[in-house]
């Protein structure tokens, strides 16, 4: 069976196969999930080189105090933009739609999803919620200056076009929603023979947890941008504090999606870690049970623990502190998986090409992110450091250092198998130290500005934190640069010869028993699982 | 025909991943009105006196109008899926037809009661409105907003029961005109047995007959799962009304 | 090739008159005044409607039991967020 399937070399791959209309029309109108993940990357990377861009931006602008580079007005708008972009164009949609669409059918045994033209839908729906997005740049009063949090009264003043950009996040909203829909069904009907739930990889289990949180989660963020969408067109008043609203009741609706959102970026992060360190250790996953019922908890917990974004915001003792509760339960599940990720590097036979070195600084930075968050969701400590700049490095810790390094992983580690190239190592080692370097740089002096002090989203300052800024914008530039040099040799290793081998990591998933890379319809046989799938050593092999 | 009802034959149709898919969807559209329904608690909370005021305003006959309404399209809804189970084809697009002129209704009467809001200066936005006190200024906001998803749920609805109404309505179009030596009567045998014109002795083509039995049910087959599917999307439109009614009408 | 036993044209007639009765029941309710208790009465009388609707008319009732866990798994993330909600909002 799987020498059929590796046979298929032969064949042409999904890269040649166009189906029905050639060019490029064969790819924008193509029902393939690898294709349509293709198509996710282009667009998510690239708007992730924006943002990034107008983080860079956004660092010149505090190099020094006063105005630097731009005016204030401008200042808000851009770190609004930089949020919006980030978080609902690039990682939101992030690992599930770029290797999520990709992976999940080839690892479960499956030809495609079990809705491909949905899947197209899901993409076309994100295309055009982007451009609605970037329009809202230059029409109705220009982008938001309102922050990615949109919070009222101010976005219900404000002369910036936000009806534009709640309608965007609305229609990303709804290929969210698709997605997760296509994953939950894809991943209970189409699973091979053989292959139990348990016999699962945890990247899939990952996607499952993620896709229950698109389904259950993105409606109230729909609620609540159309909310105010109404609230500015019509005047509805269900959150102007002049017309008898509550401004709370918008902030609790907004985060209820909001803080789930961020379990919808981390658990497919997990999930790629998941895959990498079995492969590269050589050995099994260390408790894969718990791993994946921890990809469940974190999805269940993570509903409960929302109003920790609104500590400071008028909410009432009894529920600030059951929060705080249910945020250090949270936690629990994500300790779990570090400890199995560590463990599983124990006696291992490890390797660290880029890919490793990348997914290993995810366990790094991942728990410092993590950590951190325990002095935030403490109450005490929160109300020092809420909406400074502490916030803001702990975020970019787990998000960044941890969703944002899982891609950089997976770009890496899944490379061979989606263009059936290989990379050369050296640069991408190279733009590991400067992304290494340069983050820690950037980020870390945040904690320290954020403790003493320093507001968020603020675009002046007092003098004694203009070192801690200046630092920090160092890191910016080592960041970026490590950053363009992976983004460019990235784009060149695509033009490196064809002839990667099928399983040039010695992976056990069944996505490195097709060639690289894959043939349209995934297996000429669908295969018949009778292992598990971090089975080394042909210990009841495929 | 005895075997008067419909199974499902070997077709690569996932009808149970199609069920699931729809299910999902509508657990989608649960929480997209739960976040209202929690406003509309918080709110409630805030202001019991304007709200149970706010309340009387609204039409109760016209409501439980409007809730007959649906719920009596729940019933044709259902009532049309089961005559397509039977494959009694006729019946179900009647049926169908019913539903969606019922959900016109419905719409009608909105029409009607937004209208006698409006003309009473009791819309979001209005000055009028802005003279009564916050409460209520909630409460009509609430109305509206709840009332209009809906409203616009049920539109979207009439527009899905069209559209499957007449694609059951119109005849499956893989026939097969099977072409007979002499007129003979042609007797289908239900496990598709060769067919014998006696006149010739000649055995007549009766694989592709069979093919159009088969291709019929399959077409069908595949219908159903589109109206079942159609039919717990209207259903729960109908469930989200059944708690709006009392909440916005009857509570007070 | 499954051949489930299809649900009489009687049986669903039933349930809708049962509905239109509960529908009654609710707004007679209301008109009694029973203060605090209206706003529980109306909602136990539409739960009931509409598990009616989902059990019967959706066939939730003869469905594989994954569908009444997906469900149980929305009605439950949705009743949590409420109850949280109000751990703000009555404590204020």
């Amino acid at each position: 069976m799987s020498h059929s399937n590796a046979d298929a070399g032969a064949r042409p791959s999904y890269l040649e196969v166009s189906g029905r209309r050639t060019g490029i029309l064969g790819w924008i109108l193509s029902t393939d999930h690898k294709r349509i993940g293709i198509l996710y990357m282009s667009l998510i990377l690239g708007f992730f080189l924006v943002a990034l861009c107008i983080g860079l931006l956004m660092r010149l602008e505090l190099l020094l105090p006063g105005p630097t580079i731009v005016q204030p007005n401008t200042y808000n708008a851009l770190f609004t933009l930089h949020g919006v972009i980030m978080i609902f164009l690039f990682i939101v949609p992030g690992i599930p739609a770029m290797f999520g669409n990709f992976f999940l059918p080839i690892q479960i045994g499956a030809k495609d999803v079990s809705f491909p033209r949905l899947n197209l839908a899901s993409w076309w729906l994100y295309a055009i919620g982007a451009v609605m997005a970037l329009l809202s740049l230059f029409t109705g009063g220009g982008v938001p200056d309102t922050g990615w949090t949109f919070y009222v009264p101010f976005s219900l003043r404000t002369g910036t076009n936000v009806p534009l950009a709640v309608l965007a996040v609305f229609v990303m909203g709804f290929s969210s929603i698709l997605t997760g829909l296509n994953f939950i069904t894809t991943i209970h009907r189409l699973r091979a023979p053989g292959m139990s739930w348990f016999r699962m990889p945890l990247f899939v289990w990952s996607l499952y947890a993620t896709a229950w949180i698109q389904i259950l989660a993105t409606p109230i963020l729909g609620i609540t941008v159309l909310l105010v969408f109404l609230e500015r067109l019509f005047g509805i008043g269900l959150f102007d504090p002049a017309k008898g609203g509550d401004p709370l009741l918008y902030q609790h609706l907004f985060w209820i999606y909001s803080h789930p959102a961020v379990y919808i970026m981390i658990l497919p992060a997990m999930g790629v870690i998941s895959e990498i360190f079995p492969t590269f250790a050589k050995q099994k996953i260390f408790g894969y049970k718990a791993i994946a019922f921890s990809s469940l908890a974190i999805a269940f917990v993570g509903y409960l623990v929302w109003g920790h974004h609104m500590f400071t915001s008028g909410i009432s003792d009894t529920s600030r502190w059951i929060f705080s509760l249910l945020t250090f339960i949270v936690a629990v599940p994500s300790g779990i998986k570090v400890f199995n990720w560590v463990a599983t590097l124990y006696k291992g036979a490890i390797e660290v090409p880029p890919p490793m070195l990348f997914a290993l600084s995810f366990i790094f930075l991942f728990s410092i992110g993590g950590l951190t968050g325990f002095v935030v969701g403490a109450l005490a400590t929160d109300i020092h450091i809420h909406d400074t700049y502490f916030v803001v490095a702990h975020f970019h810790y787990v998000m960044f250092g941890g969703v944002g390094i899982a891609i950089f992983a997976a770009l890496l580690y899944w490379f061979p198998k989606m263009f059936g190239r290989m990379f050369r190592y050296r640069p991408f080692f190279i733009s590991w130290v400067f992304i290494f370097v340069g983050f820690n740089t950037l980020y870390f002096p945040m904690f320290i500005m954020g403790w003493l002090g320093m507001p968020r989203r603020y675009y002046d300052y007092m003098p004694e934190f203009q070192i801690w800024h200046q630092i920090s914008t160092v890191g910016s530039w080592l960041l970026a640069t490590g950053v363009f040099i992976f983004f460019i040799y990235f784009v060149k290793s695509l033009r490196a010869p064809r002839g990667a081998p099928d399983n040039p990591w010695g992976g056990t998933t069944l996505e490195w028993r097709v060639p690289s890379p894959p043939p349209a319809e995934n297996f000429i046989e669908i295969p018949t699982v009778t292992a598990g799938p971090y089975d080394h050593h042909g210990e009841g092999d495929v | 025909m005895s075997t008067a009802t419909l199974h499902e034959p070997h077709v690569h149709v996932d009808a149970t991943g199609a069920k699931i898919a729809m299910w999902l969807f509508l657990f989608t559209e649960l929480l997209l009105f739960g976040g209202l329904f929690l406003a509309y608690a918080v709110f409630r909370t805030y202001y019991p006196a304007d709200f149970h005021y706010a309340t009387t305003t609204l039409s109760v006959s016209i409501g439980a109008l409007n809730t007959a309404l649906l719920l009596t399209s729940s019933l044709t809804m259902v009532l049309s899926v089961a005559a397509l189970e039977r494959l009694n084809r006729r019946l179900s697009v009647i049926l169908l037809g019913v539903t969606a002129l019922l959900g016109i209704l419905f719409l009608v009467n909105k029409y009607f009661e937004w209208s006698a809001k409006f003309h009473h200066g009791l819309y979001p936005g209005s000055q009028d409105l802005a003279l009564h006190p916050d409460g209520e200024k909630v409460f009509y906001g609430l109305y509206f907003t709840m009332t209009g998803l809906h409203g616009v749920h049920v539109l979207v609805g009439v527009g899905v029961l069209v559209v499957i109404l007449a694609m059951i309505a119109r005849r499956p179009r893989r026939t097969v005109s099977v072409p007979i030596a002499a007129p003979t009567a042609l007797a289908l045998q239900g496990d598709g047995g060769p067919l014998w014109n006696q006149a010739a002795d000649v055995q007549l083509d009766a694989v592709d007959v069979t093919l159009v039995y088969r291709e019929n049910q399959a077409v069908a087959h595949r219908q159903l799962i589109k109206l079942e599917n159609a039919g717990l999307y209207w259903h729960l439109v109908d469930v989200i009304w059944i708690f709006l009614f009392p909440l916005l009408y009857l509570i007070s | 090739m499954e051949k489930k036993e299809l649900m009489p044209y009687g049986t669903y007639i039933m349930i809708w008159f049962g509905l239109l009765v509960l529908t009654g029941v609710t707004i007679i309710a209301a008109s009694l005044h029973f203060g605090q208790w209206s706003i529980m009465t109306a909602i136990a009388i539409a739960t009931v409607k509409g598990a009616l609707v989902l059990f019967i008319f959706m066939n939730l009732k003869r469905e594989e039991r994954l569908f009444k866990i997906m469900l149980s798994l929305a009605l439950v993330t949705m009743t949590v967020i409420m109850v949280l909600t109000f751990a703000d909002i009555s404590f204020r």
